[in-house]
């Protein structure tokens, strides 16, 4: 090609890189519909006891049947949505950031930093996440505000990990070695040379920590020890369907459905940041 | 450096974060608000009953010598007694222990006899069909929760069908391997996604590698390149990823063991959890950090075993 054509040669767009990655997008984003506009799709209030409709079965009514107070089940997982998806997201952006930071300034910076770092990190390898996040929520007691101090606490040590790897990689990289030998202060090379390239294993690993604490979150609500009632959230309404899992299963089921939905849907999105972030910089 | 040398520096490495594991469970419990043994006596408890037994629990004394009391007993192996069942903790735990480790066990054995053919398969084939399909499903697999996949299992399996118990662990070593299918089977989909995926990339890689074409060039029957040259070689990560797996296991042992009512010591924190038997919670917690820095160490020596590189460092 003459070097006219290699120059105005045109970037692939961002939406035809990856087919995950669209498709994942697609999906997160009929999840938000309910997240943003739950007025619009519920069909019922999602609290408003009814006892005269208790435990019927899915029909033209009641799309996703009743409980056993007969609360509308498709109003509540509409409602639950926004609750999962911000839990979601809010639990990861804190680790995402503190964790980031502090394996940047320890692999940047070394020596007895980045031992005190080491360390603190071993001692909470030690540890399953779950098992220390349901440890803290026992100590603080249940709830909403407990579950995030509780996943932020523990969250962040696998971004530390992967940016202090990636730190060291690039730390001895020429371009780096040159930005010292100009003598640009500490903070610039830190924030603009070192910290963009060395984040993209941070972000793909961040889309399956959304999936990993919506889970966390689920399960913890589901065990009584996340979110508390009346508040609607999957886990919490599939703890209550697992009493009448032989007379009603669609208090258990589709909660779930809506779950697997949202979690492959960020999964996928994740897959696809993954291949364009592979192949953009090597 | 030999084995047994690599082993002893590990073990060395290992104990001072046991001794800060050790403090900073033995401090978690002492942050609960509320005096340990008001709530212990409960409201009709008069102040010189709760000075007696403040006494005899031995919470008058500074925290220093009750931390120093509390690592005695710890190598003594006495954890303490638990405050719901009045017995010692180390009895309840062995009992609970067996199911546990028996539920961890099947669930391993699920995970690689799933993900060790589906893996390969997805590796070889990539990028086609069956590579695709593969793939598609670990991603589903990974976006469900573990107590909904359970739920899910009990109703098809358990309640329309009497394949399985509705949970439980039966009385039998017949009945408990019975009730352990469903659990283990519904706590190895999440690893063996994972281990598919990772298996597969590492098959991926080690296609392209020179050493193989070099094996097929050289005449090899491909059984023999395959089982020599690929397996070897893709054991690494995924025996390194399965023990990291195992830790998320016994994690997980929690949830799966409330679901499906298992007497194990996962179902065993819940419940402390809800009676406030926090000398239960403490011992739990320490077990499962040794568990797991044990496992920890086990892997660093496989991975030295497996990789003659690292061992050169």
């Amino acid at each position: 090609m003459s070097r006219e054509e290699l120059n105005s040669r045109k970037e692939i767009p961002i939406f035809k890189r990856s087919i995950n990655l669209n498709i994942g997008i697609l999906l997160v984003l009929i999840i938000m519909l309910p997240v943003i506009f739950p007025h619009f799709i519920a069909t019922h209030n999602p609290t408003a006891v009814s006892f005269q409709d208790m435990l019927k079965a899915p029909s033209g009514e009641h799309f996703f049947g009743t409980d056993n107070y007969g609360r509308d089940i498709f109003s509540r997982v509409i409602w639950a949505t926004r609750i999962d998806m911000t839990i979601g997201v809010l639990a990861t952006i804190v680790p995402f950031i503190v964790g980031s930071l502090l394996g940047l300034l320890a692999g940047y910076y070394g020596k007895w930093v980045d031992n005190i770092l080491m360390r603190i990190l071993d001692i909470f390898m030690a540890f399953p996440f779950i098992v220390l996040v349901i440890a803290i929520v026992a100590i603080l007691g249940p709830g909403i505000k407990n579950l995030y101090i509780a996943i932020w606490v523990v969250g962040w040590k696998y971004y530390a990990r992967l940016v202090r790897s990636e730190v060291l990689v690039i730390k001895n990289s020429e371009f780096i070695q040159a930005a010292k030998v100009l003598g640009y202060t500490d903070a610039r090379i830190l924030f603009r040379h070192i910290l963009p390239n060395v984040l993209s294993s941070s972000i793909v690993f961040a889309a399956s920590d959304v999936v990993m604490c919506m889970i966390t979150a689920a399960s913890l609500s589901f065990l009584g020890l996340g979110v508390q009632p009346p508040t609607p959230e999957w886990g919490a309404i599939i703890a209550e369907g697992k009493a009448f899992i032989s007379s009603a299963w669609w208090i258990t089921v589709f909660p779930g459905m809506f779950f697997v939905i949202a979690g492959t849907g960020v999964s996928l999105i994740g897959d696809g940041l993954s291949d364009i972030l592979r192949t953009k910089g090597r | 450096m030999s084995m047994l040398n690599y082993l002893l520096k590990r073990i060395i490495q290992i104990i001072p974060v046991l001794i800060i594991v050790s403090i900073l469970i033995f401090f978690m419990i002492r942050l609960i608000p509320g005096d340990p043994a008001l709530i212990r006596l409960g409201d009709k408890a008069t102040p010189q009953m709760v000075e007696n037994l403040r006494r005899e629990m031995g919470l008058d004394k500074p925290i220093i010598v009750q931390y120093v009391i509390f690592m005695k007993n710890l190598l003594k192996l006495d954890l303490g007694d638990s405050l719901h069942y009045h017995v010692p903790i180390v009895d309840l735990l062995k009992k609970r222990m067996v199911v546990t480790l028996f539920l961890t066990a099947v669930t391993f054995i699920f995970s690689v006899v799933i993900s060790f053919p589906l893996g390969f398969l997805s590796g070889i084939k990539e990028n086609k069909i069956q590579d695709q399909i593969v793939r598609t499903a670990a991603l589903i697999a990974l976006s469900m929760p573990q107590f909904w996949v359970g739920l899910i299992l009990m109703i098809l399996f358990a309640v329309s069908i009497n394949l399985f118990p509705v949970g439980g662990w039966g009385e039998t070593w017949a009945q408990h391997l019975r009730a352990i299918i469903l659990p283990a089977f519904t706590q190895s989909l999440m690893t063996a996604a994972l281990l598919t995926r990772n298996l597969r990339n590492s098959v991926v890689d080690i296609l392209k590698m020179d050493y193989v074409n070099f094996a097929r060039s050289k005449g090899l029957d491909n059984k023999i390149v395959k089982s020599r040259y690929i397996i070897k070689n893709a054991m690494i990560f995924y025996i390194t990823l399965i023990s990291m797996r195992v830790a998320y296991m016994l994690g997980g042992s929690i949830i799966i063991e409330t679901v499906f009512s298992l007497p194990g010591v996962g179902s065993l924190m819940i419940s402390s959890i809800y009676t406030r038997d926090y000398a239960v919670i403490q011992g739990i917690v320490l077990i499962f950090a040794l568990l797991v820095m044990s496992i920890n160490i086990l892997t660093d020596l496989a991975y030295t075993y497996l990789d003659p590189r690292v061992r050169l460092e």
